[in-house]
């Protein structure tokens, strides 16, 4: 499996995430830089956290109009494999690949924390074999309130693209305790928990295994 | 040519940014504020040959960059 990481100016999770694939779950990983005009053969783009561009005018404004975002798009639109993480979340939908968009948390502060999401949607290529099962992912973010207006929830809801939901508490402010979603062809997929930094048992624990190695069960089948 | 590309939050979208700022100010005894709203905004700069053509250029800026529709709206003002 052929991963690719794309390294944003500001992104500082790429590393763990470039890790995760290759260190746990075996998989080659394709290192790509913002400029880059192309991306080489893959089967995933993956769009890590952080702040690319320091937050700069709105968190993942800039990125999404970066030089490789037009190949990204095209990726995407072929039905090949996009996840967002975090300030990646943030990205997809400022791109417009994914609707509605992540406001300032409702407590106005960082917040850095582990929290219990429960997979909705197990037709997505992370979740698939899912449905139901609770993960303890971390947060770290401040602009993970994910908003969108009323009809857009009710066709994200009515058309089964909410992928991820916080359980019990809602830790950000998010309409209707949204974690995650996915697009109508459910191959691009945002989620604001980082699973990358729970791949391991000496930190952070290896739910985040379970969602990122869908990609490996996808190939399975 | 110059103009100033005001940005907020659309009327609806929580901002809790202006509701702190509301408390505080209700804290400190001004009551007579009943909402509190805050926004931004960006002045920009540009060479075009009419102002209709500079004020089509700043409008697609706004919708393309300047702001994201989905949560805020924009209005501009021309600069003398």
């Amino acid at each position: 499996m052929r991963v690719t990481v794309v390294t944003f100016p500001g992104s500082n999770c790429d590393r763990d995430v470039q890790r995760a694939f290759s260190d746990k779950l075996g998989c080659h990983v394709i290192k790509a830089w913002h400029e880059d005009s192309s991306l080489a053969e893959t089967d995933a783009v993956i769009l890590p956290g952080g702040f690319s561009y320091g937050d700069y005018l709105r968190t993942g404004a800039m990125a999404a109009r970066a030089q490789l975002m037009p190949a990204i798009k095209a990726f995407a639109e072929r039905g090949g494999p996009v996840l967002g993480i975090c300030n990646g979340f943030q990205i997809l939908c400022e791109a417009q690949l994914l609707d509605g968009a992540l406001l300032r948390n409702e407590s106005l502060g960082f917040i850095c924390e582990d929290v219990r999401v429960s997979v909705e949607a197990d037709d997505t290529l992370w979740t698939r074999g899912l449905k139901g099962k609770e993960f303890t992912l971390p947060i770290a973010h401040g602009d993970g309130n994910y908003f969108a207006e009323e009809a857009t929830l009710d066709a994200l809801e009515k058309e089964g693209r909410v992928v991820l939901r916080y359980e019990a508490r809602n830790p950000n402010g998010s309409c209707r305790r949204i974690a995650a979603i996915s697009n109508k062809a459910r191959n691009v997929v945002g989620l604001m928990p980082h699973p990358e930094r729970a791949s391991d048992e000496l930190i952070g624990g290896t739910d985040g295994l379970l969602f990122l190695g869908g990609l490996l069960r996808g190939a399975a089948k | 040519m110059r103009f100033r590309i005001h940005v907020a939050l659309k009327n609806g979208v929580h901002d809790p940014q202006g509701e702190a700022a509301h408390r505080v100010l209700k804290r400190n005894g001004m009551d007579a504020f009943k909402d509190v709203r805050i926004g931004k905004f960006i002045d920009v700069d540009l060479d075009a040959s009419t102002a209709e053509e500079a004020k089509v250029l700043v409008e697609n800026a706004s919708k393309e960059l300047f702001a994201n529709t989905v949560i805020e709206r924009y209005w501009i003002e021309e600069l003398s």
